[in-house]
């Protein structure tokens, strides 16, 4: 794996929010084609994780970097201090982020909400991108639905077009927040299996979820995180057969 | 336009009036009612989004600037505003009031005032709109403009659109407070004619014309929300 192109790189990141302090020193990287679920309790920080590293949260010190592009690192106070515009721009490129609730766009249909961003910030051609779009549809099993809107779908429908949406961009990595939280058990199946898929194909993916068994077979690598620290990480199978901690076979225990 | 009516007069003696003549002026009001509406809507729309976005804004002069002139605004009659707008010139600088200054006014002190109750409408619909929207774009690169103008604004749109038709419907019948300019619009027209015809007749037929200015704009409301309504969320 070492000699894996390294995608994403993540290193001492520390965020509080007030008195509170979220992540207390966690680092993680991720190569080329490998899948890394972050598990743990509510509270735990790892959905933090997730928008720091999607910069939808400023960390308060540590690096960030995607590739060669170092988006964030600190200075000699021990702050961290992020890139211009461009490279925040830059680093948006190269990773896409599937929220737990969806966060379609709901006055586009469903092939502008995959083709826009693709058209109006990457500026591609527009027959390329529709004939993009129309193919990760049909991956998608939606083909039918370009032309809905996304308030006539169901949510397992929804999240698909958001995965849809994320991977029109040509991300490097996808982060999925919590997928199928807010999804009934049968819908939950129709998005798993969509991962599962990416997984197979070796899309670079960070998932946050609460499906162990899913955890299990689909990642390569699991974190176990709890009141803002990594408690244990190892190979997936590994991890949830064998956990090594007691706080992560409490946790476990309690999923049974 | 309304010749063929010239033999049915309205009134008696001194005082009657061929109804072609009631008629020509009284449509000559809404046309400037008309005027006046039409103006006032194209330039408070957007100003209202302006004065909305200044509200809202982290920069706190702007912020502030921006609710002193909702206050201000909302908090005095708009006759009085029309008024002073007018005579400012005269008073401040000594500069002699014209007959166009007379129009500029009154669109001005009508833009001006009703920015300001669209200003509170955007601002409701703005910020009703999740969080989420804006985080997605985010990730997905829109700049902030394009967030606003694409993903926004549209939405901020269908959702305020039921508060600013009752604006727009209460702006028709504000236009006849431009009497107090003595502009010809329709209320200032029917009371010339009343007090020649020393009748009621001239406010009944304003009342009456009004209302089916009101209708006209309603149908126009509903087909707007209609075509917005090709989703919900």
């Amino acid at each position: 794996m070492s000699e894996k192109k390294e995608i994403l790189r993540i290193d001492h990141i520390k965020k509080a929010f007030g008195d509170n302090q979220v992540l207390k020193d966690i680092s993680l990287t991720v190569s080329h084609g490998e899948v890394v679920a972050i598990i743990g309790p509510s509270g735990s920080g790892k959905s933090t994780l997730l928008r720091c590293a999607t910069l939808l949260e400023t960390m308060d010190s540590g690096t960030l970097a995607y590739g060669d592009l170092v988006v964030a690192q600190d200075d000699a106070s021990g702050k961290a201090v992020y890139g211009d515009k461009q490279v925040l721009k830059e680093a948006r490129m190269r990773f896409g982020l599937v929220f737990q609730q969806f966060n379609l766009f709901p006055h586009y249909t469903v092939l502008k909400n995959i083709m826009d961003a693709p058209l109006l910030v990457q500026k591609r051609d527009e027959k390329e991108v529709e004939q993009e779009a129309r193919e990760l549809l049909e991956k998608m099993g939606l083909s039918d639905k370009a032309d809905m809107v996304p308030c006539d779908l169901s949510g397992g429908q929804q999240q698909r077009v958001a995965i849809a949406r994320a991977l029109a961009m040509n991300p490097e990595i996808l982060f999925f927040d919590e997928p199928t939280s807010a999804l009934d058990p049968e819908l939950t199946k129709e998005v798993l299996r969509v991962i599962r898929q990416l997984a197979e194909e070796h899309m670079t993916m960070v998932i946050v979820t609460h499906e162990m068994r899913f955890a299990r077979d689909v990642a390569d690598h699991i974190i176990f995180m709890d009141g803002g620290v990594i408690v244990e990480e190892g190979p997936a199978q590994q991890l949830i057969d064998n956990p090594q901690h007691a706080r992560t076979k409490a946790f476990l225990a309690q999923d049974e | 336009m309304f010749s063929f009516l010239d033999g049915i007069i309205i009134g008696s003696g001194v005082h009657a009036m061929p109804l072609s003549t009631i008629l020509s002026t009284m449509f000559g009001g809404l046309g400037m009612a008309g005027l006046i509406f039409i103006v006032a809507l194209a330039g408070s729309l957007p100003l209202g989004v302006l004065v909305a976005l200044c509200r809202m804004s982290k920069n706190r002069v702007l912020s502030f600037l921006a609710k002193i002139y909702i206050s201000f605004l909302r908090g005095t009659p708009l006759i009085l505003q029309l008024m002073f707008i007018y005579f400012a010139p005269y008073y401040i600088f000594g500069l002699k009031l014209s007959l166009t200054w007379r129009m500029g006014a009154c669109f001005i002190g009508f833009i001006l005032n009703y920015a300001a109750y669209f200003a509170e409408i955007y601002r409701a619909g703005i910020q009703s709109i999740p969080l989420g929207q804006y985080e997605a774009a985010s990730v997905l690169g829109y700049s902030r403009s394009q967030t606003f103008t694409k993903i926004v604004f549209p939405q901020v749109i269908k959702r305020i659109a039921p508060a600013m038709g009752n604006e727009v419907i209460t702006l028709i019948k504000d236009t006849s407070l431009a009497f107090v300019l003595s502009i010809a619009e329709m209320f200032t027209m029917a009371e010339t004619l009343a007090a020649a015809m020393v009748s009621m007749v001239p406010y009944v037929l304003a009342a009456a014309l009004y209302w089916f200015f009101t209708l006209l704009v309603e149908f126009a409301l509903g087909k707007f929300e209609k075509k917005l309504s090709y989703y919900h969320d």
